[in-house]
């Protein structure tokens, strides 16, 4: 039988100052290793939710982001005329011909520049994604230097505010609606007319070419005749799998980074645990002399050691996580290496990391607590009583 | 009690320590028995081999050469698994400065070896509440070590001693880190544990008073063993 867990918790209890000094190391490094999770999760999330299942993004074959794609008018109404394309309310098809530029505006605050997502939209623009809506203001009228922003740019740059005016393409732009895109990556841009951008940019062609699908599982149908047919040097993909893959680079740096760090973190936490261990086990050591001498078997012994690293490494994952769930209330914005565009995303706290997170700390505390753990149950009980 | 066999039986017993590349022959040639129900004192000058003697017939070392029965049970024969299951069943331990475990209650001291049989929580309870009374400090079972007296700490490390009913009973200078009254109590309690309970006792002590207690004192010098029988009962 066990030794009680009543004895592993009330000497972590009557040792609480290493008990909170140790667990804090651990809860350092859960933080930061909850943390680089939370913020590639954050940027997945942001960057897969801006994409719907239904719309058809169409790009210029190997073309790896909108930035680099070039869609000829001539092929763009080819794509247009696919007869699998939706038809939206108002009776047009719901197909856009869009346009994405990057510029650098300065911030707020700092003006410091940083890079912007221009789109030119068209009229089904705004219908293709439901996740946006207008919150103030209007659409920009055609045929006109209007444009609306989203609610990340109109906060965070200069000029993008309501009734504000932003310089670019040597034109003024007055912004006349901001509108909010949720937590994707809509937030980050500036929407204005397709056809006035490309003049004011002097771009020949339109960047990719984004149609609902009437019936979804016609999409692989679709794509197939798209990028076979002769005229064109498209590639098609769902809009939500697009997106995932612009997240993928920078989530995947973002992973590797931090866990380089995490991982250098966490030998001193693990260091940390094994010397508070070896110090209970040696102001313990008549208590196992005791414990040995009454019958309790060296696995019993090897297993309240080992048992109480791991609640101690619990205490540090649980305070780690608890302080890291409060990153969920800022707001981060970075480049997005595939777009070169500033990205606005929140940190996300998943079940999946929680357990990820708990998992890594119990793995500290494992590897911090088996040496002492093996030196309290391979101890002689004659010298261990000695001891006492 | 003189027709019932022995309840320990050593022959031929020798033990050495390495200090260094020394041999020290700390006990040398020790034949003994011990009758159920007795109460025997090892006494002699410090470094004689006492203690070791307990500590092998406890199973907590292991002998160079010899036979250690206890229970009819040749002890030195089980491997160290082995050896830890017997003593949970059969011995019950008093050390010189309690050993109780100080982030413990007075009850969950007491328990502790139990948790080593197959009884129920229930049964637990009952067995250390009887235990406690044995001892009269039923009043005392949620206190902590460092709330109790030395004596009283005496009395609980008694009780988890003999909450398990075991074959013999082990104390190493049991009335030496306390003061006159409260050795006074130690020592009649352990007399009431042999003449009640039919206990038997095998203490190593310095003290002559409580050797007195006694039935049968062994003096111990330089590894070799004397008797001294004391009272005869």
């Amino acid at each position: 039988m066990k030794i009680p867990i009543a004895y592993n918790l009330r000497n972590l209890w009557t040792r609480r100052i290493t008990t909170v000094l140790t667990a804090s190391g651990m809860a350092l490094v859960v933080f930061v290793f909850a943390a680089v999770l939370m913020l590639a999760e954050g940027l997945r999330k942001t960057l897969i939710e801006t994409g719907s299942n239904d719309n058809v993004v169409v790009i210029r074959k190997a073309s790896e982001s909108e930035v680099q794609s070039g869609v000829e008018r001539l092929q763009a109404s080819i794509v247009e005329t696919q007869p699998e394309i939706a038809t939206g309310k108002d009776g047009k098809k719901l197909v856009a011909k869009e346009l994405v530029v990057l510029i650098t505006l300065p911030k707020r605050g700092t003006d410091k520049p940083s890079n912007v997502v221009i789109r030119g939209i068209g009229e089904s623009s705004m219908a293709l994604r439901s996740q946006v809506k207008l919150v103030e203001g209007r659409m920009p009228r055609t045929g006109t230097a209007e444009i609306i922003a989203g609610m990340s740019i109109a906060k965070r740059f200069q000029g993008g505010g309501i009734g504000e005016t932003l310089r670019f393409g040597m034109r003024d732009w007055m912004v006349v609606g901001i509108f909010d895109a949720g937590n994707t990556g809509f937030s980050s841009e500036i929407w204005g007319d397709v056809d006035q951008l490309m003049q004011a940019f002097r771009r020949p062609a339109y960047s990719s070419v984004i149609f609902k699908l009437l019936d979804s599982s016609e999409f692989q149908k679709v794509k197939e005749r798209l990028e076979k047919d002769p005229r064109l040097t498209v590639d098609a993909m769902r809009e939500t799998r697009y997106y995932e893959k612009q997240s993928e680079i920078m989530a995947r740096f973002l992973r590797i980074l931090g866990l380089s760090l995490t991982i250098i973190f966490s030998l001193g936490a693990i260091i940390g645990a094994m010397i508070t261990m070896y110090s209970a086990v040696a102001n313990r050591v008549f208590e196992i002399g005791t414990m040995r001498a009454l019958g309790f078997q060296q696995k019993s012994i090897l297993t309240a050691f080992l048992l109480e690293s791991l609640l101690l490494s619990l205490i540090g994952g649980i305070a780690g996580l608890f302080f890291a769930s409060f990153l969920q209330l800022y707001t981060v914005s970075t480049l997005n290496f595939q777009t070169f565009s500033e990205l606005a995303f929140t940190f996300s706290l998943t079940f999946e990391i929680i357990y990820q997170a708990l998992i890594f700390s119990l793995i500290m505390g494992f590897i911090g607590g088996f040496l002492p753990a093996v030196r309290a149950s391979r101890m002689n009980i004659v010298d261990a009583l000695r001891a006492s | 009690m003189g027709n019932r066999p022995p309840i320990v039986v050593i022959r031929n017993l020798c033990k050495s320590y390495f200090r260094g590349n020394q041999v020290i022959q700390v006990l040398n040639d020790i034949s003994l028995d011990i009758d159920d129900g007795e109460f025997l004192a090892l006494m002699g000058p410090s470094g004689s081999g006492k203690t070791t003697l307990l500590n092998l017939i406890a199973g907590i070392d292991k002998v160079d050469s010899g036979i250690i029965q206890v229970g009819g049970v040749d002890i030195t024969s089980l491997s160290e698994t082995e050896l830890a299951q017997w003593r949970a069943m059969n011995v019950g331990f008093i050390f010189q400065f309690y050993n109780l475990i100080p982030v413990l209650t007075a009850f969950e001291n007491v328990e502790l070896p139990l948790l080593l049989t197959g009884l129920s929580k229930k049964e637990r309870r009952t067995h250390v509440e009887t235990a406690l009374s044995v001892v009269n400090l039923s009043d005392r079972m949620d206190h902590y070590p460092g709330q109790l007296s030395g004596g009283q700490q005496q009395r609980v490390a008694i009780a988890r001693a003999i909450v398990t009913d075991p074959t013999i009973l082990v104390a190493d200078e049991p009335t030496g880190d306390l003061d006159r009254v409260s050795a006074n109590d130690v020592l009649e309690l352990m007399e009431r544990l042999v003449h009640e309970l039919g206990k038997t006792i095998i203490m190593v002590t310095h003290d002559p008073r409580a050797a007195k207690m006694a039935h049968v004192i062994k003096h111990l010098d330089k590894g070799v063993l004397n008797a001294h029988p004391q009272t005869d009962f």
